[in-house]
């Protein structure tokens, strides 16, 4: 089966997120209120081809712990559905 | 005795003709080799340079740590050879898994590029053993990416082990515990953020760079 996988990378929580910071210090001066919390991560996009969606994401997760993430400073989510591709 | 020095060059590497450049004003010879090769000659000692080693794309040394190169240097420091990385050869080695711990962004989210102040935290690897404990010396910095970060179980095993081989004095980018470099259980895998090749003459404001280049060669 062919699913189709995106991954989720955040940095993990105490970890220094120059880019979000300085989005939300700009929010107020662009006339946004009440905005907060704001972190900015990847989302990796890819196909991957398996024998069904418990070994896609078993690969997956594998990808994503060995080089996708660095788990000392990052955490990761994964979505993955099955890909809509045209019948060969 | 000089060493014959391999200085790691990857696609981005930026620092490696100054390496060179200090280890021969320092006697010792060296080659570049760049990062497809699965040998690392001759050489007895191996520098990972800095730089943006494949653009630092995903993260700083991600892509870096699955170069060919990196094999023979992950043999070469389990065989007990010296290794040291700065700056992006610091990353590099973390994501390779030789230095634990992990570099994040600078805590006051500038880049910064200046002279610093480390301590010689400790003689016993190889990047200070011609230097002296609490001795200051004047090394410049140029990173975004040198907050070191690691868990505290790690931290722990660091101090215990007496691991933290350079402080700064005045920490400039929210390094845990002040670290500025470490190093490996065998204590030949030194990784800093600081730049020692460029500390190598009057003209650059320093030659502090030279004490410890010359502990490795």
């Amino acid at each position: 089966m062919t699913f189709d996988a995106v991954v989720h990378v955040s940095l993990r929580p105490g970890i220094a997120d120059p880019q979000g910071a300085t989005i939300e210090r700009a929010l107020p001066a662009l006339g946004f209120e009440g905005v907060s919390g704001v972190g900015v991560g990847k989302a990796i996009s890819f196909r991957v081809e398996a024998a069904d969606e418990a070994a896609a994401r078993s690969l997956v997760e594998d990808l994503c712990h060995r080089f996708l993430t660095n788990p000392v400073i990052e955490d990761s989510s994964i979505t993955l559905q099955p890909a809509d591709v045209p019948v060969a | 005795m000089a060493r014959h020095v391999a200085v790691i060059r990857f696609p981005g590497t930026n620092c490696e003709f100054d390496v060179v450049e200090a280890v021969e004003s320092l006697g010792g010879t060296a080659e570049i080799v760049f990062h497809d090769q699965t040998s690392l000659g001759a050489a007895d000692a191996v520098v990972v340079a800095g730089g943006f080693a494949h653009g630092d794309y995903l993260r700083p040394g991600a892509i870096a740590r699955f170069s060919p190169v990196m094999d023979a240097v992950g043999v070469f420091a389990a065989a007990g050879g010296p290794v040291v990385g700065i700056c992006n050869g610091f990353q590099v080695l973390t994501e390779a898994g030789l230095l634990p711990g992990a570099l994040q962004k600078n805590a006051g989210l500038k880049f910064r590029c200046e002279m610093s102040e480390l301590r010689v935290e400790t003689t016993d690897s190889v990047l200070t053993s011609a230097s002296s404990v609490g001795r200051v010396v004047r090394i410049p910095i140029n990173h975004f990416e040198g907050n070191y970060t690691c868990s505290d179980e790690t931290l722990a095993e660091l101090r215990g082990e007496d691991r933290i081989v350079f402080r700064y004095v005045d920490n400039p980018n929210g390094s845990v515990d002040d670290i500025a470099g470490v190093c490996s259980a065998g204590r030949n895998v030194v990784g800093l953020m600081p730049h020692p090749e460029r500390a190598c003459h009057e003209l650059l404001g320093s030659t502090d760079g030279r004490e410890l280049l010359a502990s490795f060669l």
